[in-house]
């Protein structure tokens, strides 16, 4: 049987680490680094990125 | 040759040929493969036989005939299990999946034009047994014309305007019209929707069109059917550019995204017209009377 998780964050990629906790981060030193790392994340993951409003990227598998 | 053979041979023939002619649909519907047309075929002639004898048996007075139309119930219904497992089973291959409700409805279709074979076998049969050859072929192509026009079904334009809508950004979120899509995380993924994408807009005519495009299930057919007649700009790792249907909470209206990879718009909004209405989707608050009383 195959199990795989929906509607779950992944992670998240943030330049400030702080505003994240209880996933797992990606620290970014720019705005640049943060996208790609986040666009690596996703292919990997096969999962989506969503942007929080406050500088943090979250990963979701939907 | 005696009347009971005829009468046999002919529903046999004519069930057989109703099962075949049921089945030839354009290239989305399943099946369009050799091997399936193949199987549905066995089994109709299978269908086509019971219904066939029946009346030549009962009329010879072999009542317990009648259990074999109980055999074929469970015959049909594992017709139903049958597909219903292989579709799910095929489904994780999909880039755009069908969805459990279109599946459903596919499997259901498949169990019901088996009994439809029956009744059409039975009819032929009996009436060429009465009546003679010729009679029963008339009767048998008659029932085949009337029940092809009735399995026909809604589609998607006759309960809903379909046409081309506008979509924008405003930051991350994506709006087709008024209708809020999804949150779009990059930068570089907005390019590609603003280079690419293509906008649906579906207006219901009525509170039942409102209630049925409020089926997810029904959402999912649109997009599965979209995707699969002009292709899809995606891969298994980019489900950022999964198709979506959203809902405008106050009116119904369905907004759809989607990056084909025919850009065509007007092949687009043919696709979407012709997605056939889901039966368990189809809902009709309008039949009754706090549904009407609302509606005003």
């Amino acid at each position: 049987m195959n199990v795989s998780v929906r509607k779950v964050i992944m992670a998240a990629v943030a330049i400030d680490g702080k505003k994240v906790s209880g996933v797992p981060v990606f620290s970014a030193q720019n705005e640049e680094e943060q996208a790609n790392i986040a666009t690596i994340l996703s292919r990997v993951l096969e999962a989506v990125v969503h942007d929080m409003g406050n500088g943090v990227y979250i990963v979701v598998r939907h | 040759m005696s009347n009971v053979f005829w009468g046999i041979a002919t529903g046999i023939t004519v069930g057989t040929l109703a099962r075949y002619l049921m089945m030839r649909r354009d290239v989305r519907q399943y099946p369009s493969y050799p091997h399936a047309v193949v199987n549905h075929l066995s089994l109709g002639f299978l269908a086509a036989t019971l219904g066939a004898v029946a009346i030549p048996a009962l009329a010879a007075e072999e009542y317990t005939a009648v259990t074999f139309l109980a055999l074929a119930a469970t015959q049909f219904r594992e017709v139903r299990s049958m597909e219903r497992q292989m579709l799910v089973a095929l489904e994780a291959s999909k880039l755009v999946p069908r969805g459990k409700d279109f599946i459903e409805g596919i499997a259901r279709t498949f169990e019901a034009r088996n009994y439809l074979v029956l009744f059409i076998a039975m009819l032929t049969s009996g009436i060429t047994f009465w009546l003679g050859f010729l009679p029963g072929i008339i009767a048998g192509i008659t029932a085949v014309a009337v029940v092809r026009k009735l399995i026909g079904g809604k589609v998607i334009m006759d309960i809903a305007k379909v046409r081309a809508g506008e979509f924008r950004f405003e930051e991350y979120n994506l709006f087709v019209e008024d209708i809020h899509i999804m949150n779009v995380g990059l930068e570089r993924t907005r390019k590609i929707y603003e280079e690419r994408a293509k906008a649906v807009v579906l207006e219901p005519f009525n509170d039942n069109g409102r209630e049925i495009l409020a089926n997810v299930g029904q959402r999912q057919a649109i997009a599965h059917d979209a995707a699969s007649l002009l292709g899809i700009y995606r891969d298994v790792d980019t489900a950022e550019f999964t198709p979506l249907l959203r809902r405008n909470k106050d009116t119904g209206r369905i907004g759809m995204i989607i990056l084909p990879l025919e850009p065509d718009i007007e092949c687009l909004l043919q696709a979407v017209q012709h997605v056939p209405v889901l039966e368990s989707a189809i809902a009709k608050p309008l039949a009754s009377r706090a549904g009407r009383c609302a509606a005003d």
